[in-house]
């Protein structure tokens, strides 16, 4: 009836996931019941769960990613200190449970933190900075979000029912196979990654589909700012990327369920096809993260230097260089499994070549601050910190990148604190940037500006107590991944590594701390002008929130920096723009189906997992049922009235137009 | 595997008068392991052999080429950003300054330059320190034979007909050469202070040729996660002098159990943390056989089996 599943899943003997499932148990029932006696349920289901406004999937996108946040830091925690504990002895963690959580914290921190923030930035910012009125594919895109959430909920489910992969972020055959991992965590690995994969590569034709075919009136593509110049960049990696992904847990999962033989010891499988296939999605993968950060932080340094970004038409050709260089590299994973000099030698140096192009945009923000009045708000000292950090990232990169040093420094906790020093101090920096320089546009309110300072502060400090201890272990020799050790030399800074953590950690509670008293103070931290920062990009040009249809109409574009050069008119002529002829608007209806089709994935995905075969029948019966009953919808949009539209822009302009009348007064 | 220069095999050297000397010396240095662990740290940046060395220069070289870009960059970061706050009146403001043409030559030269000469060195350092590639050495190389299992190491001395497990005792001296296989998951063969690591990987041989300058004993590791005894698989290395070598040979060939088709199946069953011991026979075809695979795979865990829900976990 239930397949593997039996009591006997539930780990009763331990009680660390126990007593954290519980916790996280008591949260989320506490939440949901305040939410049901508040009566907000009817409300949050149609203005949010079902919604197909790209902001409102941006939002929950970003909320998601925070959320499974503090799950992967919590995990980070564990190891931090059980290393700081296991010098000759077991520490607290038995490497049965200390290997999910390594295999959990990189698969959340990627999969579940790091594409989720920069899918719900880009979701949120880019149709605004297009001057449009929503991504290409509505539905599709709350599809994706909640596939997304599906493969949360499954890597979060194995924490009390069953186990997750104890085979590291990338499980590697042949110790991924039935052969080596029998239970049911490598299957709950693949099958998250496998649901939410669906849900990325959607987002993927979604956002390429969008920038490319939809646009405001002369917003050609020299004229689209930079962080839709990097959200196509992205987009293309994840279209071209992910089925790479997609195909080779295929291929594991065949392998597991059926008897395949694609990646096992026996009958001619072959494991380095899994490292060259996993790599080649592998790659690509850093730079989906990191060029929508590259972005972010091309629109901070330029708007709060008070200049247009440097050299625009540079950093667009470096960041498709980039997009397309970024597969030419994957093996530089394994230079240490025995393919000769001459293979090496050509993947190290193109592995280098990448930190041209990087170098060059890093140059041009150099002089983007050049001749500015920088601002030091905390989205430009996220930059700032970046910029610093970013730099000696790459420089451990390119050393892993030449094959005899890797030799020597592969796998090792060198290798650990490079990639956190690139993903950390690149993506994380900028999702944070990000957050905070347009959560007044999607809220209406300003970030408590001190708060966020003092836990930018905790986070870089923390970040280089944490990494640069790493670094220095790596050269001591030390692997990554071990569960105990015996050298007393590596423990002093793994003591400091662990405070690190601790640093970090009161950055992510001051985080928090920021959140809540902004809410709290949003009356005085309220933005009226819907341009608080004084932008150059469109998103600025409309009000704080946007309203559904984002533009009243839509803006006609005449240069780069398209609200830049709206404003400068405005200032020119001492008036606004001419009050525009508003018409009705038509806008996509709000839809259940990503909702239901991800509750029917959730129970597939569980019911794979556990062999349950009639639940999976029944499951993929249902998501197919609710695809059908959307594809035979009858009505698809809903009108906006002309004079809903001019009420709601004519308070808009009133509030630019008293920004206009004290610049004028104040020169 | 290319045969070894015509000579006496090394069981046919006359090791006799050597033999208390190293017979000491062996108890010794087991006494004095964890002290001298202590004291040398298994340091990527304190080699002892040539392949670390040239490994080592390497990584100072090239981090110096790129600190020589990076620190005027950070330092010019802040410089900027302090300089041209908003709050600082000498500083000139260029709302539209966007772009220089002499600028963009020198942001595409210096990388560019730079990746170059390191691509440079890249490619010649990849093909001086290639793993698969001999040592100069007037000595013939030590061919040593390496198997990881779940969760130990089997070194197999092919010409000396002994083998060892989680032990590796190589003459100082001599070049090494390894070559590599795998009893069940992925790993990685790697002794910090002598350099280069390699993967064992089943069904297949990887070559990896490493020496020790002088006597002394490093830490050797698995550097690529294995599963629930991993961090467990590490072993000692004892590069002793020849002699030495060769007496612990003769001495090994004394005790222990043999090593051959019925005793490696049982040694390929999950195990963690597992103590060194010595093999005093060794089947001289069983690498061979491990690596075409005539012995199967290594079993993986065993209980709850056909059909466990969560994989079993292991005593320790």
């Amino acid at each position: 009836m239930l397949g593997k599943l039996t009591w006997a899943a539930i780990p009763f003997d331990q009680p660390i996931p126990l007593i954290a499932a519980a916790l996280v148990g008591v949260v989320i029932i506490g939440v949901l019941a305040w939410v049901a006696l508040k009566g907000w349920l009817p409300y949050l289901w149609r203005e949010w769960i079902t919604s197909v406004d790209h902001k409102r999937i941006g939002i929950m996108y970003i909320l998601l990613a925070m959320v499974m946040l503090l799950r992967g830091f919590t995990d980070a925690i564990m190891m931090r200190s059980q290393q700081a504990l296991s010098f000759q002895s077991q520490g607290y963690l038995p490497p049965e449970h200390y290997d999910q959580i390594f295999s959990a914290h990189g698969t959340l921190m990627i999969f579940f933190v790091a594409m989720p923030f920069v899918i719900g930035l880009m979701n949120f910012v880019m149709p605004l900075q297009l001057g449009i009125r929503d991504v290409a594919f509505p539905t599709l895109n709350s599809v994706s979000l909640w596939l997304t959430a599906t493969g949360a909920l499954l890597v979060n489910i194995s924490l009390v029912v069953g186990e997750f992969a104890r085979t590291g972020w990338l499980p590697f055959p042949p110790l991924s196979e039935m052969t080596y991992s029998p239970g049911v965590g490598v299957d709950y690995y693949l099958w998250a990654i496998q649901i939410s994969g669906v849900g990325t590569l959607l987002t993927g034709i979604n956002f390429v589909t969008t920038v490319l075919k939809i646009h405001a009136p002369g917003m050609t593509y020299m004229r689209m700012p930079m962080f839709c110049w990097t959200t196509l960049a992205s987009s293309l990696l994840i279209v071209a990327a992910f089925p790479i992904l997609t195909a080779t847990l295929a291929m594991l999962l065949l392998d597991r369920y059926l008897g395949f033989h694609f990646f096992t010891n026996e009958a001619g499988g072959n494991v380095m096809m899994f490292m060259n296939l996993i790599w080649a999605w592998g790659h690509p993968e850093v730079y989906i993260l990191i060029l929508p950060a590259f972005g972010i932080f091309s629109e901070v340094i330029s708007t709060f230097s008070r200049k247009p970004l440097f050299n625009y038409r540079t950093m667009v050709i470096a960041t498709m260089a980039i997009c397309i260089l970024s597969f030419t590299v994957w093996l530089h994973h394994f230079f240490t499994m025995g393919a000769g000099a001459d293979v090496n030698a050509i993947f190290g140096i193109a592995s280098m070549i990448i930190a041209v192009p990087t170098g060059v945009k890093v140059f041009n923000w150099l002089f983007t601050m050049y001749g500015g009045r920088v601002v030091y708000s905390s989205p430009m000292l996220w930059s700032l910190g970046f910029m610093v950090t970013f730099v000696i990232g790459g420089m451990t990169g390119v050393l892993l990148a030449m094959p005899p040093v890797d030799f020597v420094l592969h796998n090792s906790l060198f290798l650990v604190a490079h990639f956190h020093n690139v993903i950390i101090g690149g993506v994380l920096f900028g999702a944070f940037a990000g957050y905070t320089y347009w959560f007044p546009k999607a809220f209406g309110f300003r970030l408590h500006e001190r708060l966020g300072k003092a836990s930018f502060w905790c986070w870089v400090i923390g970040f280089y107590a944490a990494f640069m201890p790493l670094y220095v272990l790596g050269l001591m020799g030390m692997t990554r991944r071990m569960q105990h050790y015996d050298v007393p030399a590596w423990r002093p800074w793994l003591l400091i590594a662990a405070g690190g953590a601790a640093i970090i950690l009161v950055g992510i509670i001051l985080q928090i701390a920021q959140l809540v008293v902004s809410i709290r103070r949003r009356d005085a931290l309220r933005d009226e002008t819907g341009d608080p920062w004084n932008g150059r990009s469109l998103e600025w040009a409309t009000s704080s929130p946007p309203p559904a249809f984002n533009f009243a109409v839509l803006p006609h574009v005449e240069g780069e920096e398209a609200y830049w050069g709206i404003k400068q008119r405005a200032r020119q002529q001492a008036k606004l723009a001419d009050e525009p002829n508003y018409a009705a608007i038509e806008m996509p209806r709000n839809s259940p189906t990503g909702f239901i089709c991800a509750f029917f994935a959730t129970f597939m995905g569980f019911a794979l997992i556990w062999h349950i075969w009639w639940m999976v029948a029944l499951a993929a019966l249902g998501a197919y049922a609710t695809f059908v009953v959307f594809a035979w919808r009858d009505r698809v949009e809903y009108v906006i009235p002309a004079d809903v539209v001019a009420r709601i822009d004519r308070a808009n302009r009133s509030a630019r137009g008293e920004v206009l009348a004290r610049m004028q007064t104040s020169p | 595997m290319p045969a070894k220069p015509d000579g006496l095999p090394d069981s046919e050297r006359p090791w006799q008068l050597l033999r208390s000397t190293g017979a000491r010396a062996r108890r010794s240095a087991g006494i004095m392991a964890p002290v001298l662990l202590t004291a040398c740290q298994p340091a990527v940046l304190d080699p002892r052999g040539p392949i670390g060395i040239a490994e080592k220069t390497l990584l100072i070289d090239s981090l110096a080429i790129m600190l020589a870009i990076v620190v005027p960059t950070i330092a010019a970061t802040l410089a900027f950003a302090w300089w041209f706050r908003a709050s600082n009146p000498r500083a000139i403001y260029l709302p539209n300054f966007e772009y220089s043409g002499r600028i963009e030559l020198i942001v595409w030269s210096i990388p560019l330059l730079t990746i170059i000469l390191l691509g440079g060195v890249a490619w010649i350092g990849s093909h001086d320190l290639d793993p698969a590639k001999p040592l100069a050495s007037k000595t013939p190389a030590l061919e040593v034979q390496v198997v990881s299992l779940d969760w130990k190491w089997l070194f197999i001395y092919p010409r000396q007909g002994v083998a060892s497990v989680n032990q590796l005792v190589v003459p100082a001296g001599v070049p090494l050469h390894f070559s590599l296989t795998s009893a069940s998951v992925m790993n990685a063969f790697f002794i910090p202070q002598l350099g280069s690591m390699i993967y064992t990987m089943n069904g297949m041989t990887t070559q990896l040729n490493l020496q020790a300058d002088a006597p002394g004993t490093f830490l050797g590791q698995s550097s690529h996660y294995s599963g629930d005894g991993f961090s467990g698989m590490h072993f000692e290395v004892r590069a002793v002098p020849s002699e030495q070598f060769d007496a612990w040979i003769e001495d090994t060939r004394k005790t222990g159990p043999t090593l051959d088709a019925a005793s490696y199946v049982e040694l390929t069953k999950q195990s963690m943390n597992t103590s060194p011991f010595t093999y005093r026979a060794a089947d001289a075809t069983l690498f061979q056989q491990i690596v075409t695979q005539q012995l199967p795979p290594g079993p993986g865990p065993q209980s709850g089996r056909p059909h466990p829900s969560v994989s079993p976990r292991t005593e320790y």
